[in-house]
């Protein structure tokens, strides 16, 4: 019925044709149905027996018990600013433990491992190396400035190359870290910030990952 | 319609299933394993820095979510559409998730067979997604230890034995070995390809193809469940829980070796539970203990997915019938002339040799139990005049108007009122068959008819609606009175700290009046709303089940 127009009159054929007559139609909606509609027909009672409470209470029981387990992951809000007192006796009545979970890393991709050392090697790496050179080979460069004053030409090749050698370090090393300088892991980089450089390897078998 | 049933079987996933994934991840793993869980399921599949930044969520949570996720056998991950050397992609289960909803059914079903140490095992499993068998041991000796009186425990070998049971009966077994992922990259990297992504994951495997599925390790572990400290001098707590940490590093030979719940087994038993139980209500009691008898008998020779299970002899029912029930072998042979003459064809007969060879029809007892809950479904909404009409239509398949009417024999107008209501509904189907090429209403029969299967996958989603609607109306119910909730359960702590501390009764007592008699009524009506909306959700789950198996026995046939 092409939608020729609205109601029984835009029908192209006798509509008596298949029993209906004008009263038997039946109405036409208007506008969408309420949110809730009337039902005709009372739901039945829900089951009841032992079975079905024990069920319940099992459910129940998951469902608080999930929310202390350490796979329950929350989002980092930061350190709550203030200490809110509500949160004492949550914690206390929940009977949280804070839980560690260290997942077995050989069943799990290594791309999800927390990369802490890494990092840290990175923070290490990155403020010694201009001081490496303002040092050790400034002064290198300073005495083969004078040898070159002495020599001329001779020398000049050989300063190029070692250029070329600390280039392509730091290549190496700026491919190596790529990755990590994308990463939005603000926490880790905050935390070690104040002076942890030369720690390094110290405390390793601490930071396995914990959540 | 058949085009519909397709797309749903190619995405393997619904709006209404996504939205209750998403509902359920959030209660059981919080909003950030939602946010990426749902993103998953929206996109397919997908590598970690894509996930990160479409959900724009840092790439630390991102990569704990995925910890979750696998974790709990919830996703997968495999080598990419770049091969092996492209980075990691992930993907999503969604059936996987939705068994969430049935945790309470496995944990219920492992006490009712193995008791309360069955039961926590499983509760502990399914809690962790997955766990080694030294670890499962102790936290649940240690568990059951807490509940006991004062002065008793529980042995670790009560456990091992109880945890050996349900290996031994399939309802646990080891997770599939994964390799490092090199190795898996190198070995699956002919089926990784683009255009099937749901084969290119490694751990794809079915557990049950690994040798060692169901093989127990050598555990050393002896001892006895601990008791935790009180909570009330917290030094002693800080020393148990460190000391209990160092038990758990103790080495117990079962490294590596993680079990997880088979779901699949559990779900064979809701089968045969449902069939017997039918049975039960349909015949009687005894029929029921026989069709248990040859379920129990075929149980290990029947693949899962068989359409009838081997046929048994009825000499070897009878031998097999354990003797408590009282059947003589002429009742036998009665019983099961009866249950393959009933119409709901729970029971065939395959032959006749050795007294008559029976079989139980799993996949039409199925079709069968679909059935009368699509036709009950029909009754309870549209009442019992229009579930004549569905019944009948059923029957017959193809009816014109004045035929419904005519059978049904129910006034005209009232008969095409129900059925235009069902047709709208989606419940019944219309088809036309024109006399004539230009499709003339005068020359053409319209013939009504209901298709079972899709009529109950069009159930199975407004069930997985419900679920939603009750999840969100329960999360609004208890966001609605969370001052009331905050206010109760700070004074139980304070009630349960002056406990404690040995406090006056008189204190306590001054302490309860906190809540106002209005604030406890409101309590206590919340509590009841909340019971009554989580309970619907396990039953509605049944239904669930039983679609469910329904629909996938069809489409495996």
């Amino acid at each position: 019925m092409a939608g020729k127009g609205r109601g029984i009159a835009a029908f192209t054929f006798n509509i008596e044709v298949l029993g209906l007559t004008r009263g038997s139609m039946p109405e036409s909606q208007r506008g969408p149905q309420a949110l809730f509609p009337q039902v005709e027909f009372k739901p039945v009672p829900l089951k009841a027996g032992e079975d079905e409470d024990y069920m319940l209470a099992l459910k129940q029981e998951i469902r608080g018990r999930m929310k202390g387990l350490p796979f329950n992951i929350k989002p980092f809000s930061g350190r709550n600013d203030v200490e809110r007192y509500k949160e004492k006796y949550v914690r206390e009545c929940q009977k949280i433990e804070d839980e560690e979970w260290t997942p077995d890393w050989n069943r799990l991709p290594k791309e999800l491992m927390p990369q802490k050392k890494k990092i840290r090697k990175k923070m290490g790496k990155y403020p010694k190396k201009p001081r490496k050179i303002s040092n050790k080979e400034q002064e290198d460069v300073l005495s083969k400035l004078d040898e070159l004053e002495n020599k001329g030409d001779k020398s000049d090749e050989e300063k190029e190359k070692e250029e070329k050698k600390a280039d392509e370090e730091e290549e190496v090393e700026g491919d190596e870290y790529d990755e990590e300088l994308e990463e939005e892991n603000d926490y880790i980089d905050t935390y070690f910030e104040d002076g942890d450089e030369y720690g390094a390897g110290s405390d390793d078998n601490m930071d396995e990952a914990t959540y | 319609m058949p085009s519909r049933g397709n797309s749903i079987l190619l995405l393997k996933m619904t709006t209404q299933e996504a939205r209750l994934c998403g509902l359920l991840l959030r209660e059981h793993f919080g909003d950030v394993v939602e946010k990426v869980g749902v993103h998953l399921l929206r996109s397919g599949t997908l590598n970690l820095r894509a996930l990160a930044h479409e959900t724009k969520t840092s790439l630390d949570l991102v990569k704990k979510c995925l910890c979750v996720l696998v974790q709990h056998g919830m996703a997968k991950f495999g080598p990419g559409r770049r091969g092996p050397a492209g980075p990691v992609e992930y993907q999503i289960n969604c059936e996987r998730i939705l068994y969430m909803l049935r945790y309470p059914r496995y944990i219920y079903t492992a006490k009712s067979l193995y008791g309360d140490t069955g039961e926590l095992v499983i509760e502990e499993i399914l809690q962790r997604g997955q766990m080694t068998m030294s670890s499962v041991v102790r936290t649940v000796a240690d568990r059951l230890t807490q509940n006991m009186e004062d002065g008793q425990s529980m042995d670790y070998s009560e456990v091992v034995n109880a945890f050996s049971k349900l290996v031994e009966t399939h309802f646990i077994q080891r997770c599939p070995p994964v390799d490092s992922l090199g190795a898996t990259a190198s070995r699956t990297s002919s089926t990784g390809t683009a255009d099937a992504p749901a084969t290119t994951t490694p751990q794809s495997d079915q557990p049950e193809s690994h040798p060692d599925c169901y093989r127990l390790p050598q555990i050393h572990l002896s001892g006895r469940g601990k008791r935790r400290r009180s909570s009330g001098d917290t030094e002693a707590n800080g020393k148990g829980a460190k000391r209990a940490k160092m038990d758990n590093t103790e080495v117990c030979g079962d490294e590596g070796i993680h079990w997880q719940v088979n779901f699949e087994r559990f779900h064979l038993h809701f089968r045969h539970q449902a069939i017997i139980g039918a049975v039960a209500s349909k015949l009687d009691q005894t029929s029921s203990e026989i069709v248990r008898t040859m379920l129990r008998m075929s149980e290990v020779t029947t693949p899962a997915t068989a359409a009838h299970t081997q046929a048994v002899s009825a000499n070897e029912i009878f031998r097999a019938l354990p003797p408590s029930y009282n059947i003589s072998r002429p009742i036998l042979d009665q019983y099961l002339t009866l249950l393959v003459d009933d119409p709901m064809e729970f029971v065939g007969k395959m032959g006749d040799s050795g007294g008559g060879m029976y079989v139980v029809n799993l996949h039409r007892a199925l079709a069968n139990l679909a059935r009368a809950t699509v036709e009950s479904v029909v009754q309870e909404r549209f009442g019992s005049r229009s579930a004549r009409i569905f019944r009948l239509l059923l029957r017959k398949k193809h009816l014109e108007q004045k035929q419904v009417e005519d059978f049904a024999m129910i006034p005209a107008k009232e008969a095409k009122d129900m059925l235009y209501t069902l047709l709208s509904e989606n419940l019944v189907q219309l088809q036309e068959i024109p006399k004539t090429p230009d499709h003339a209403p005068s020359r053409t029969f319209y013939l009504y008819t209901v298709n079972q299967l899709p009529t109950a996958r069009l159930l199975l989603q407004n069930c997985y609606k419900t679920v939603g609607n009750l999840i969100e109306r329960r999360l609004f119910e208890t966001k609605e009175n969370k001052r009331h909730l905050e206010k109760s359960q700070r004074i139980e702590a304070i009630l349960a700290s002056l406990q404690a501390s040995g406090a006056e009764t008189a204190q306590l007592a001054e302490v309860e009046e906190m809540i106002t008699a209005p604030e406890r009524q409101q309590l206590e009506a919340l509590r009841h709303h909340i019971n009554k909306l989580d309970s619907s959700e396990n039953q509605v789950d049944e239904t669930i089940f039983l679609l469910e198996s329904y629909v996938n026995s069809a489409s495996s046939r």
